[in-house]
């Protein structure tokens, strides 16, 4: 199904998890930072969110800055 | 937080010390100081500054100028009632004076204010003792109701009151309050009051704070000089003052210089403040506080007060008497203290104007104040 | 010499035998600052430490640094190292799907810098809002360098959206330390709104120019009853002396170290810049002479006394 990420649509399993969606693009957990249109996800809950089609997440984390 | 919890970072014994270890060096940098903070304020208070007295008048002149102009603003008193269940051991009002007491009714008060208004006055000052039965804040409210249509701003020298008391009196029209700490020193403090409401030090301490709270324009400190040593008297009150700047911000702070005068109870000064300390005391006041109003009233003399115009007062009282209804009447009823200048406001404006100044009779106007949204 | 200690929350200092005559201790005769800002105590003898405090936390480093447009994350760190800085910036980027960098965050360790992100990007109250939140949803402590700067050119802070902002925030449980332009006005409403500190601009982002809004500053610095970071424009560690001598509690530095040619020789220059002014700060500067028209004399009547 597709799904919304980073602003690009990216095509991913039914069923899949924020958790699932994570490891999927190689990132770490305790890195990033997730919101779930537009709701920020707690890190407690990315193995039970589960994705739907349509849905725009913004996947961020911590960069260089003044 | 309050001015109780600041206050108590600062004790007696160690701005005493402080105080006595002021060294010339020290007052020459606070003259110099663009800046004056409270460590340049304690050498300025100190009797290591006495010599340069005439360089702190002349800087305090020249700051006063800078952001008052030539301003002196003018305001009278009037006394609503004299009644009062306090113990003050040097006021004449003294519950335990026996003396003609005296409240106002409403048609009195307005009466006197009329007169009040027809001498010229935009800006008065309300006065009552503490007595809840003859005077509480119903009453303050109906008599401001009164006399509010003649008078551009009203500021009340009364009882301390509770936030919800200052916030009433300041929907009211209040838009200024006077409020002495009398002595910041807690034990004579409790040895001049020893009876009534007012023997609470805590809180009158906190009072300001309470009318900072409740949104009052101008809030007016002071210690009666001649009960606490002066210059620990002078520091606190300079503390409290900037401590009042700082933190209700959107309000300007005055100080008064109120100096013991002989009064019915016959009370001697503990500590007496010469004329240089007090000139002393308003300059270095005003080189720590550039933006207060500076008030001194009709306690001292003509010739004093002429000499200390220039020097950095900005706010005086005029055509003054402290008895209940004295503007319009003989009264039997006795004076708080003794007054020494009892010059009419017509002299008062020549006065002014012969010391190259301008005198101000209106100079804010509440009307602005968009008191429907408070 | 006698001891003297400024006036502190922190009474346990006074309790600490503060009175000993025997103990030599600089007199930190312009800190009488009774919002207190700084921490004065004793450890053993003779030691005297002068710690910035911001929402009850203290901190010995008065050099907060930005790890942003460093050449690599070696630099960054190494400048990071240097500058014994204990308070440092981050920003939030949409990860990089394709491309995944290595993690910036490895090189700061955690147990020595307090990770301060910021919302640079923000455009408006919202947006700030938004990054301040995800931050805090990442992992980071719940402290927040609000930036809301909608001007692309001189990179700006708006007033409007970071009061509004602030606001939000510190009802929301952060702590809120709002980059402003050096308006005085602006920083008395941030404070009463509960933000933890202020953080004035010496200059715009990146120009390096130093203090230009000197007056301002000094202003809020008088006003102020929080500590004041001043940040953005600082290019030379004589800048961050000069903001140190005025008084400010804190300095914020970023470009200059990043564009240094050695970033980590930079960042300790600006570490001994910010401890000389703060010295000299506290020394008590000498002023220089007001002086005051002469005119007739003014205490004449005073008869000696």
């Amino acid at each position: 199904m597709q799904i919304t990420l980073n602003g690009k649509t990216h095509e991913i399993d039914s069923d899949c998890t924020i958790a699932g969606l994570i490891q999927m693009l190689n990132l770490k957990a305790e890195q990033v930072a997730v919101e779930h249109n537009r709701n920020i996800v707690m890190r407690t809950e990315f193995d039970s969110c589960v994705l739907n089609e349509g849905d725009r997440i913004e996947i961020v984390n911590f960069v260089g800055g003044g | 937080m309050t001015f109780s919890d600041v206050i108590a970072q600062y004790p007696r014994e160690e701005i005493l010390e402080q105080i006595l270890a002021a060294t010339p060096a020290q007052v020459e940098r606070a003259l110099g100081s663009e800046r004056v903070d409270l460590q340049d304020f304690i050498a300025l208070i100190s009797p290591t500054a006495r010599p340069y007295l005439e360089q702190m008048a002349q800087r305090s002149h020249q700051i006063t100028r800078q952001r008052f102009g030539n301003n002196i603003y003018l305001y009278t008193p009037m006394y609503l009632s004299n009644e009062c269940s306090n113990g003050c051991k040097y006021c004449g009002f003294n519950a335990s004076n026996k003396i003609p007491r005296a409240t106002l009714s409403m048609e009195e008060i307005e009466k006197e204010a009329r007169i009040i208004h027809d001498y010229g006055f935009r800006h008065i000052l309300l006065l009552t003792g503490e007595a809840a039965k003859f005077a509480d804040n119903k009453y303050l409210v109906e008599a401001i109701e009164r006399i509010k249509p003649l008078f551009s701003s009203i500021s009340i020298e009364v009882y301390p009151m509770d936030t919800a008391g200052y916030t009433q009196v300041v929907e009211a029209g209040v838009d200024g309050l006077t409020l002495y700490q009398e002595t910041y020193n807690p034990e004579l403090y409790a040895d001049l009051h020893p009876y009534g409401k007012k023997s609470d030090y805590r809180y009158r301490l906190e009072a300001p704070d309470r009318a900072g709270k409740a949104g009052m324009r101008r809030i007016g400190i002071g210690s009666l000089l001649g009960l606490g040593d002066f210059m620990r008297e002078a520091f606190y009150t300079g503390l409290h003052a900037q401590y009042l700047a700082k933190h209700y911000w959107r309000s300007q702070v005055s100080v008064s210089f109120p100096r013991i005068r002989p009064a019915d109870g016959g009370f001697a000064p503990l500590d007496i403040v010469s004329d240089a300390q007090l000139v002393q005391m308003v300059c270095a006041m005003r080189l720590l506080l550039p933006d207060a109003g500076l008030y001194l009233s009709t306690r001292e003399s003509a010739t004093l007060r002429d000499n200390l115009m220039p020097l950095g007062i900005t706010h005086m009282s005029a055509g003054s008497c402290t008895a209940p209804g004295g503007h319009g009447k003989e009264v039997e009823s006795t004076q708080q203290f003794a007054i020494n200048d009892d010059r009419t406001p017509e002299g008062m404006n020549a006065i002014i104007r012969a010391k190259g100044l301008e005198a101000v009779w209106k100079d804010w106007d509440s009307a602005f104040l968009n008191r429907d949204a408070m | 010499m006698a001891v003297r200690l400024s006036p502190s929350v922190a009474t346990d200092a006074l309790s600490m035998g503060a009175t000993d005559p025997d103990r030599e201790c600089i007199f930190p005769s312009k800190k009488i600052k009774h919002d207190v800002t700084s921490d004065v105590f004793m450890q053993g003898k003779a030691i005297f430490m002068d710690n910035l405090v911001i929402a009850g936390r203290s901190f010995r480093s008065r050099l907060m640094v930005g790890t942003g447009k460093f050449s690599s994350n070696a630099a960054m760190a190494a400048a990071l190292d240097a500058s014994g800085s204990e308070i440092v910036t981050v920003a939030l980027r949409r990860v990089d799907i394709d491309n995944p960098e290595d993690d910036m965050l490895s090189h700061i360790d955690p147990k020595r810098h307090l990770l301060l992100p910021n919302t640079s990007g923000a455009r408006d109250a919202d947006e700030a809002v938004r990054l301040a939140r995800l931050a805090r949803a990442a992992g980071c402590e719940p402290w927040v360098k609000l930036e809301v700067t909608p001007d692309p050119y001189y990179l700006l802070p708006d007033p409007i959206e970071t009061l509004k902002a602030a606001e939000i925030l510190v009802k929301d449980g952060f702590v809120v330390l709002p980059y402003i332009n050096a308006d005085p006005v602006l920083a008395k409403h941030l404070q009463e709104a509960g933000t933890a500190t202020v953080m004035p601009l010496g200059a715009p982002i990146g120009t390096n120019k130093g203090i230009r809004t000197r007056d301002n500053i000094a202003i809020i610095i008088e006003q102020a009853i929080v500590p004041v970071v001043v940040d953005a424009g600082l290019g030379a560690p004589s800048h961050a002396a000069e903001a140190m001598e005025m008084g400010a509690d804190a300095v914020l530095v970023n470009t200059a170290l990043a564009v240094a040619v050695d970033p980590a020789a930079m960042a300790a220059a600006f570490a001994k810049g910010v401890e000389a002014g703060r010295e000299g700060f506290l020394a008590g500067l000498g002023t220089q002479q007001q002086r005051a028209h002469a005119s007739s004399p003014l205490t004449g009547f005073l008869r000696d006394e």
